[in-house]
Formats: structure tokens, C-alpha cells, sequence
């Protein structure tokens, strides 16, 4: 089973997961609070979460917080550079055909 | 390289990407680029992706409906549905995901597009900002996005060391 980052925002409810804990640290059952789905499914996410290791599970007194890995979510910035590089290519393909089309109609 | 304009960022607090390019022609040929099939078919997929328009009815309520093609022939297919158009000046669209079948896949995410074009001195420029749900949904497209282009640079390059050898 693939178990990395694009796992992890593979899902609408992880990806939901994700923002929610971004602001703060929650048990699993304040979690699975904000979902109409059972606590199982939510259980099952925070899992594959974990196994994608982009949270982490924080032992605070008898309760179990999960806390988003920030580390890990920066690499997020690595494939914005990837993102921003596709417009790149696509602009200077845009670039040769705009040149090639006033050509043509000289 | 040349010295035309290229801004590209991020605004994580509006889950928005803001790109904002200049080009070296007149108005009306980079609004024909974007909004004709037949052009935009010729740029809009970085190569070596493909990029097919199926059909497309350029006015609001109307919708461009169009595959990327992987150098295997695999085909993904997207809408753009335009909610708005003041010629030459304004382009909005909701970009979706599909099947080949023109229905929507609920289960990736959609973005709303802004685009603006202006001209000064024989110079457009385009601004484009792409509104996501979430900042998750940027994630996602990116991994889509990239992920083949990366795995297919990859494999070129793994053909490349096997024909060096």
C-alpha cells in the first residue's frame, strides 16, 4: 500500500483532517466531531494519516492528540516549484506559437 | 531566457494561486489563444502531455470540454464551465474534473479561475488567479499535475541510461 504525502490529500475527508488539525492539536473523537461519518471511518483515516507520516500522535494525560507534522507539509513548497515550472513550460510554448502566428500574418 | 514578466504565488491564507505572465503580442491574439480550441489546444498541455479540446461552446453557461493525453494515450478529461466573458478584458471559468463521458468526478477537486487581460505598448499582460476549496486541493492538483511529468522524466531518463550502456 502506497504510504506518502499524496496518499495523505488523496481523500476529501483526510484533506478535510488535514485543515482541521492545522490550527490546533485534536483528539480523535473532537476530530470526528466535524464528520457525518462513524468514528471507525474517521479512525481509519487518522491511521492512513499516520502511516503517511504527515501527523503525529502528542500523549497528553490520558488522551491522544493528533498534531499535523509541519516538516512535512513543507514539502509542499518543493512541488509548488514543480507547479510554478509546468506554467513555465506552458508559457513559452505559448510564447513560440504567439511569435510563430504574427509571422504568419506578415 | 527573456525578460518578460513572471510572477508566480501562492496565497495560502485564500488557497489561491496568482499567475501573472506577460507576452510578447497584441491583445487580441492572446485572448484568441486562450478562449479558441484550436490554439489553445497547441500550448495549454506542457509537453510532452497533449492537450485535445472534444468540444467547446465559448460563451457563459457554455463549456470547453477537453482531455490531457499522456505519451501512453492515457486520457484525462476536464472541463472548463465559463461563468463569465467581457471580451478582450475578463475570463472566469470553474475548472472540473470528468470522465470521459463529460461527467463531473465530485471527488476531485474543482477551482474557480479568474483571468484578467490588459495591453500596453504591444505588450499583454494576463492575470490569472485560481481559487482552490482548500489549500489541500492545491496538494492535490499539484500532485496530479507534476507527479506524471515527473515519473515520465523518469522513465526517459532510465531509457536514456539504458541506451548508454
Amino acid at each position: 500500500m502506497r504510504r506518502d504525502i499524496f496518499q495523505a490529500v488523496a481523500d476529501p475527508t483526510r484533506r478535510a483532517i488535514i485543515v482541521l488539525i492545522a490550527l490546533q492539536a485534536m483528539t480523535p473523537n473532537a476530530i470526528a466531531d466535524n464528520f457525518n461519518t462513524t468514528r471507525q471511518a474517521v479512525s481509519k483515516h487518522l491511521r492512513i494519516l499516520t502511516e503517511c507520516e504527515i501527523v503525529k500522535q502528542e500523549q497528553k494525560g490520558r488522551e491522544i492528540f493528533y498534531a499535523l507534522e509541519i516538516d512535512k507539509m513543507k514539502e509542499i513548497d518543493k512541488w509548488l516549484e514543480q507547479f510554478r515550472r509546468i506554467w513555465e513550460t506552458r508559457f513559452s510554448q505559448l510564447d513560440d506559437l504567439l511569435s510563430t502566428i504574427k509571422k504568419n500574418k506578415k | 531566457m527573456n525578460n518578460l514578466q513572471f510572477d508566480f504565488t501562492v496565497d495560502k491564507s485564500t488557497n489561491s494561486v496568482c499567475i501573472t505572465r506577460e507576452f510578447d503580442a497584441e491583445l487580441p491574439l492572446v485572448w484568441d489563444a486562450f478562449t479558441k480550441p484550436e490554439i489553445l489546444d497547441q500550448w495549454w498541455a506542457p509537453k510532452p502531455l497533449a492537450s485535445k479540446t472534444k468540444n467547446m461552446d465559448f460563451k457563459v453557461g457554455g463549456r470547453r470540454f477537453y482531455a490531457m493525453i499522456l505519451p501512453d494515450g492515457q486520457e484525462h478529461w476536464g472541463i472548463q464551465a465559463f461563468t463569465s466573458i467581457s471580451p478582450k478584458t475578463n475570463l472566469k471559468w470553474v475548472s472540473s474534473f470528468t470522465d470521459k463521458d463529460e461527467n463531473i468526478n465530485t471527488e476531485l477537486p474543482s477551482s474557480n479561475w479568474d483571468l484578467n487581460f490588459t495591453e500596453q505598448n504591444g505588450m499583454t499582460k494576463v492575470s490569472i488567479v485560481i481559487k482552490h476549496k482548500t489549500l489541500a486541493d492545491i496538494e492535490m492538483l499539484i500532485q496530479m499535475g507534476f507527479k506524471e511529468g515527473f515519473t515520465m522524466t523518469l522513465n526517459f531518463l532510465e531509457e536514456l541510461l539504458t541506451k548508454k550502456k
